[in-house]
């Protein structure tokens, strides 16, 4: 079984550098705030509405669903803290 | 073509269309070769149809094609949009593109002609092996050229999975496909014996567990909080999660190999690391599952969303069997049997399968500039159909499976087997029959899904999303 004199040490070799990337990572502060992260991808609003968009999402959706208006007032299409992820209807709710 | 200020979706569009295209055929060579094994005839007497080419074929197809095309779409979007940055580099996304359908392609040609490394999930030879690896060299510039060049802070968890599955996928193609060329088709690995097969199965379970399950897990930890809009059930889970599947699952591939010329210490390491893999697996599982509490009516409504929870009620049951069929004294009643064959369908059909079309169905109305994909019944009609197919076919294949073992193993009482070999392959015609139904009810759903998104695609238009400015907290 002369393999695992390769297998083996290159298992401790990554151990040990997936030890040093999770030490960086640690020290780097990636893990500071456990929270927050989870919450930010939420607000980042990735439904294409562009000023050339040539629908309104409202009125053209079929199944009914609700159109948060304010998010078209404000004209932006990245700055909504509401994710219209489900269609049917439920807007999400942080 | 490449407007400043913007995502780079062009890529993530071409792997997201591809991913379907490689599902339909990926999952119509399964139900071909699912047809032969109940009549053998439809290989047609032609040798590049018979079970034995088109089997890894069609093992290439679903995980490489349509997995491998899942996963370059959503990482390639997922990292864009939790960094606020677009990709790194255009000329290497786009290598990486047309690299990989040629990798694809290049497969497709020459497993129906025979040409084969002769390990399994690994049989491509040694020419289209180096291009494997040019194009994941050029995946990994790209995919941590964009973290490196990211405007928020804080790596996204779902960017720790898609990177480690990047690095160790690369780590282990090159390992595994160490080989000696002796002409333009033809290698031999540059191992032997049970070191060979000690590799091959160090690759083979690392490439389910970094493959198909870290780079879908990256996947389901953005694709279900966005669908569900609710922050993830725990983030700090989600990280623990992380570094202790990282930690420990290299260990796992002997399990592969019980009851071989293996060491027998060796087959124990590897028993016992996939015992413990149990904990961080399930930990996930409950993390992306619990996403909905609170919720749970949501399911009733968003069939997007019953694709990505139901893929997680899949990966929890694979996570269990896969460690309980590690168990020596389970395997020696499973190994070699259609238990294996249905353990896989139930992690390929029911998790990876599940969770990449409900994150394709999530992406192709935005990367098209519509507001949702054209027919949400149509989803809901996937959605069924797929998973009573998989119900079928995991069913059918464990009642093959325990029934084959045993009846391997029974002895009559002169001390010679009960039954021949060929008895227990009789036994089994019903459920090959059940497997090729199940089979052919998820094909049906993934042609279901490749009209709805050609209709989606034909009534919308490429877009490209911007990329906000810098945010002020």
């Amino acid at each position: 079984m002369e393999i695992l004199y390769l297998l083996v040490p290159l298992s401790v070799v990554l151990v040990f550098l997936v030890g040093a990337v999770f030490w960086f990572a640690l020290k780097s502060g990636q893990f500071d705030d456990l929270e927050a992260p989870g919450l930010r991808m939420l607000a980042d609003d990735d439904r294409l509405r562009g000023p050339d968009d040539r629908f309104d999402l409202g009125q053209k959706r079929r199944s009914g669903g609700r159109y948060d208006d304010t998010l078209a007032a404000r004209g932006s299409v990245e700055t909504s803290v509401e994710t219209k992820g489900t269609k049917h209807g439920a807007t999400g709710n942080l | 073509m490449a407007q400043p200020g913007t995502y780079n979706y062009t890529v993530v569009r071409q792997f997201a269309v591809m991913t379907v295209v490689w599902g339909v055929v990926g999952m119509l060579v399964g139900v071909l070769i699912a047809a032969q094994l109940i009549w053998p005839e439809l290989n047609f007497n032609t040798p590049w149809l018979t079970y034995g080419r088109l089997r890894p074929l069609h093992t290439n197809a679903v995980i490489f094609a349509f997995g491998g095309s899942a996963l370059f779409a959503t990482s390639y979007y997922v990292v864009q949009r939790t960094c606020h940055a677009r990709l790194f580099s255009e000329g290497l996304a786009a290598f990486t593109f047309w690299g990989w359908q040629a990798v694809i392609v290049l497969a497709a040609i020459t497993l129906p002609l025979g040409f084969t490394a002769g390990k399994e999930y690994a049989e491509l030879e040694w020419p289209i092996d180096i291009l494997i690896t040019l194009v994941w060299v050029a995946y990994a510039i790209v995919f941590f050229g964009t973290i490196a060049r990211r405007k928020v802070p804080h790596i996204y968890v779902a960017n720790w999975f898609f990177g480690a599955y990047i690095l160790t996928i690369a780590l282990l193609h090159v390992v595994n496909s160490a080989a000696i060329p002796v002409s333009l088709w033809k290698s031999y690995s540059a191992y032997a014996g049970v070191q060979d097969a000690m590799v091959q199965w160090w690759y083979g379970h690392n490439a389910v567990g970094f493959f198909l399950t870290a780079g879908f897990l990256g996947m389901m930890y953005y694709f279900i909080p966005k669908q569900a809009g609710r922050p993830i059930y725990s983030y700090r889970l989600s990280v623990v999660h992380f570094w202790a599947l990282i930690f420990t699952y290299m260990w796992a591939g002997p399990h592969h190999l019980h009851y071989t010329a293996l060491p027998d210490w060796t087959q124990t390491l590897g028993m016992v690391f996939s015992l413990i893999l149990l904990a961080p697996s399930w930990g996930g599982m409950i993390n992306g599952i619990m996403t909905l509490s609170g919720a749970w009516d949501k399911l009733r409504t968003d069939p997007i969303l019953k694709f990505l929870i139901v893929s997680l009620s899949f990966y929890g049951m694979s996570t269990f069997e896969g460690p309980m069929m590690s168990i020596k004294t389970v395997n020696a009643l499973s190994h070699y049997t259609d238990w294996t064959i249905g353990h896989v369908h139930s992690g390929a059909l029911g998790w990876v399968g599940l969770v990449s079309m409900g994150s394709v169905y999530y992406l192709i109305p935005r990367l098209f500039g519509r507001p949702q994909m054209h027919s949400l019944r149509l989803i809901d009609a996937h959605f069924w159909v797929a998973t009573v197919g998989i119900v079928l076919y995991i069913a059918a294949m464990w009642i093959a499976g325990v029934m084959q073992g045993l009846m391997w193993r029974a002895v009559s009482p002169d001390g010679t087997l009960t039954y021949t070999f060929a008895e227990s392959v009789k036994a089994t015609y019903p459920f090959y029959a059940i497997r090729l139904l199940g089979g052919l009810l998820y094909f049906a759903g993934m042609l279901i899904m490749a009209w709805n998104v050609w209709k989606t695609i034909a009534a919308g238009k490429a877009q490209d999303a911007a990329i906000p400015a810098p945010a002020h907290a």
